[in-house]
């Protein structure tokens, strides 16, 4: 009889499963292997992030599935919308749908096609069980959000929207790069930078905005999450020291890919930065928190720890501590300018939000925003809410409208700009800026909103047109939050009065 | 620099002025207002007069502003891409100088936005 294998033995036999190809060159069945120039000597030295083979996978994924699906038949059977702590809060919620689940489902692919394309089968392996970790998360994400699709307008064609919308493109836009990259740089982009060094200042906004706001469906979603997002930072992790200690001449191209992708994460995290300072009725911690503490702290001991290697912290992470008191502003600014063509409802900040915001950003919230908000309110009150009525200059390399300031002075644009084979390029920052100008090529090809629009090519001429294009419901799923369908019904459940605002009803209560 | 690719890598322009039937894209930003969340963008004939430009495109951005009715244009300062300029509103845009995706800054002295926030 043959002897019964130990746990070692039986977990290699069950994920090395790669071969040195005969019929064909290795080089061939692997073609993206070599082209980005990093050297692997030996994937031997590969470290598998989690010892996982595929039967304890799906066995721990499945009980999850039973746990969750269960939480989410209770909520919805016991109307839990009704739960949360207001209407507004359900505008984080769009957000999410719209602009992160379909990361989720890029993400997947992008996992699956490295699952194919690196060539260690370890790194395949893990790379193939987080693709199917990310559909979990966009399928579940999926499920959580459908129950408020029933009730709130702003979930119901988020994949189309995703694909057209202007304020989507910039996360489209993030994954789309990152999936146009070669294998190496999708695994320090994606499985380091955001899956790792980034992660919190994603997941812990909206999660934790959940359990403050009564949306027990989320918060149920991401402890759910949780567990696969600890294999996701261990996989970013050894992707990165395995490249580092591969071969000294990796370090130059893994400081690019950390200097372009910390800063294309940055821009994108902007958005969530305005969700958790403007749309959480209960805000458990500012952007400029959460940025201290995970960047700032967690982040800055990592670059220690890396700086055995000879990585070093970007250049603009001063540009991002400056920031920090301004960009969550500048983006509920943007959003409350355009919210005539956003699937969300903005809307001026009540006092007590206002009082929360100023104790939060002691230097720059009563100088430099709260007068925007008063006269903003005051042109409510007149029946003038506000709104664009012209397309915002986006910056070609992040594809947001260009709000942000110079970093010494927040009273004025940071304007950037170039020149590429006789076109002219602008950009919001010199970050911005210098990724363009290391691959120009890419760059051109970008689909921005504005452009597109005045080229015919998102529904023709016309707000109304362009909204048709976007398969809005015009004055369901865009425009101020007071006064829409979203509050009226809101006011309705919770038996409120129709005609008192929330700062009303604050005095009332 | 250059994207690394494994193998030529199309430059395919989006956003070139030919796909504009006719229009050019201009950029114009009013400085220390951002109330007005960015500069903003518009599609229009190179031959629009300046004057045009500023009684007929500008306002649909910047009369909801409170500052825009109290401008005294005479005193208002102009960039195009960068440099100094001084329009001539009677010539074009594209006698100007203003090409496709050019990117025109006025500043308003004394007129500072919200408060003299910058908003």
């Amino acid at each position: 009889m043959a002897k019964k294998l130990n746990m070692r033995e039986r977990y290699k036999l069950m994920t090395r499963l790669g071969w040195e190809t005969t019929y064909q060159p290795m080089d061939r069945v692997f073609p993206y292997d070599k082209y980005e120039g990093i050297k692997v000597r030996d994937w031997d030295a590969w470290e598998d992030p989690f010892r996982m083979t595929m039967d304890a996978y799906w066995k721990y994924q499945g009980e999850k599935e039973k746990k969750l699906y269960a939480i989410m038949d209770a909520f919805a059977q016991n109307n839990g919308q009704l739960n949360v702590t207001d209407g507004r809060y359900l505008n984080a919620l769009k957000l999410f749908l719209q602009g992160v689940s379909p990361l989720e489902y890029q993400a997947h692919r992008g996992f699956a096609r490295q699952g194919r394309h690196l060539g260690g089968d370890g790194a395949r392996v893990a790379c193939q069980m987080q693709s199917i970790d990310e559909l979990r998360h966009v399928q579940t994400q999926v499920h959580t959000m459908s129950h408020y699709n029933k009730y709130f307008d702003g979930f119901h064609e988020f994949p189309l929207w995703h694909d057209r919308v202007w304020y989507l493109s910039v996360p489209k836009s993030f994954f789309d790069d990152a999936n146009t990259c070669g294998p190496f740089e999708f695994m320090i982009a994606i499985g380091f930078l955001f899956e790792y060094v980034l992660t919190n200042l994603l997941f812990v906004p909206f999660m934790s905005g959940a359990a403050y706001n009564g949306d027990m469906s989320t918060v149920t979603f991401g402890f759910s999450a949780q567990s696969d997002e600890a294999r996701h930072l261990t996989l970013g992790l050894q992707a990165i020291k395995f490249m580092l200690e591969q071969h000294e001449d990796n370090l130059p191209i893994v400081q690019r890919w950390m200097d372009k992708w910390l800063w294309r994460g940055y821009k994108v995290l902007s958005l969530v930065g305005a969700m958790q300072d403007y749309m959480l009725p209960e805000s458990p911690m500012s952007w400029k928190e959460a940025w201290e503490i995970y960047f700032e702290q967690n982040g800055g001991a990592l670059f220690n720890d890396l700086a055995r290697y000879g990585i070093k912290v970007p250049d603009y992470a001063a540009i991002c501590a400056k920031e920090k008191d301004h960009i969550s502003h500048q983006v509920w600014g943007i959003l409350y300018n355009h919210t005539n063509a956003a699937a969300m409802h903005t809307w001026v900040p009540d006092q007590k939000k206002m009082d929360w915001l100023s104790a939060k950003y002691p230097d720059t919230f009563d100088k430099y925003y709260r007068p925007r908000y008063e006269y903003w309110k005051e042109q409510e009150e007149k029946g003038n809410r506000y709104y664009s009525q012209a397309l915002p200059c986006i910056c070609q390399t992040c594809q947001i409208p260009m709000g942000f300031t110079e970093p010494d002075d927040p009273t004025q644009v940071a304007y950037r700009s170039c020149e590429y084979k006789g076109d002219k390029y602008h950009f919001c920052s010199d970050p911005c800026k210098k990724i363009f100008e290391d691959e120009p090529e890419k760059y051109v090809h970008a689909w921005l909103p504005p452009q597109q629009i005045f080229q015919g090519n998102c529904g023709g001429e016309g707000l109304d047109n362009v909204l048709k294009y976007y398969h809005f419901n015009d004055g369901a799923d865009n425009m101020e939050y007071v006064g829409s369908p979203d509050e009226k019904r809101w006011k309705e459940w919770k038996g409120l009065n129709p005609d008192e605002g929330i700062d009303t009803e604050a005095k009332a209560s | 620099m250059s994207v690394t690719a494994i193998g030529e890598y199309p430059v395919m322009v989006r956003d070139g002025v030919e796909q504009f039937h006719g229009n050019q894209m201009v950029i114009i930003g009013w400085d220390k207002h951002l109330m007005i969340s960015s500069p903003m963008a518009y599609p229009l004939p190179p031959e629009m007069p300046f004057e045009a430009f500023v009684n007929e495109i500008m306002p649909i951005s910047f009369s909801a502003h409170p500052d825009w009715k109290q401008i005294k244009w005479d005193d208002v300062q102009w960039s195009l891409d960068g440099e100094s300029f001084t329009p001539d509103m009677r010539a074009s845009l594209k006698d100007n100088g203003i090409g496709h995706k050019s990117v025109i800054r006025f500043q308003t002295p004394g007129l500072n936005g919200i408060s003299g926030s910058g908003s």
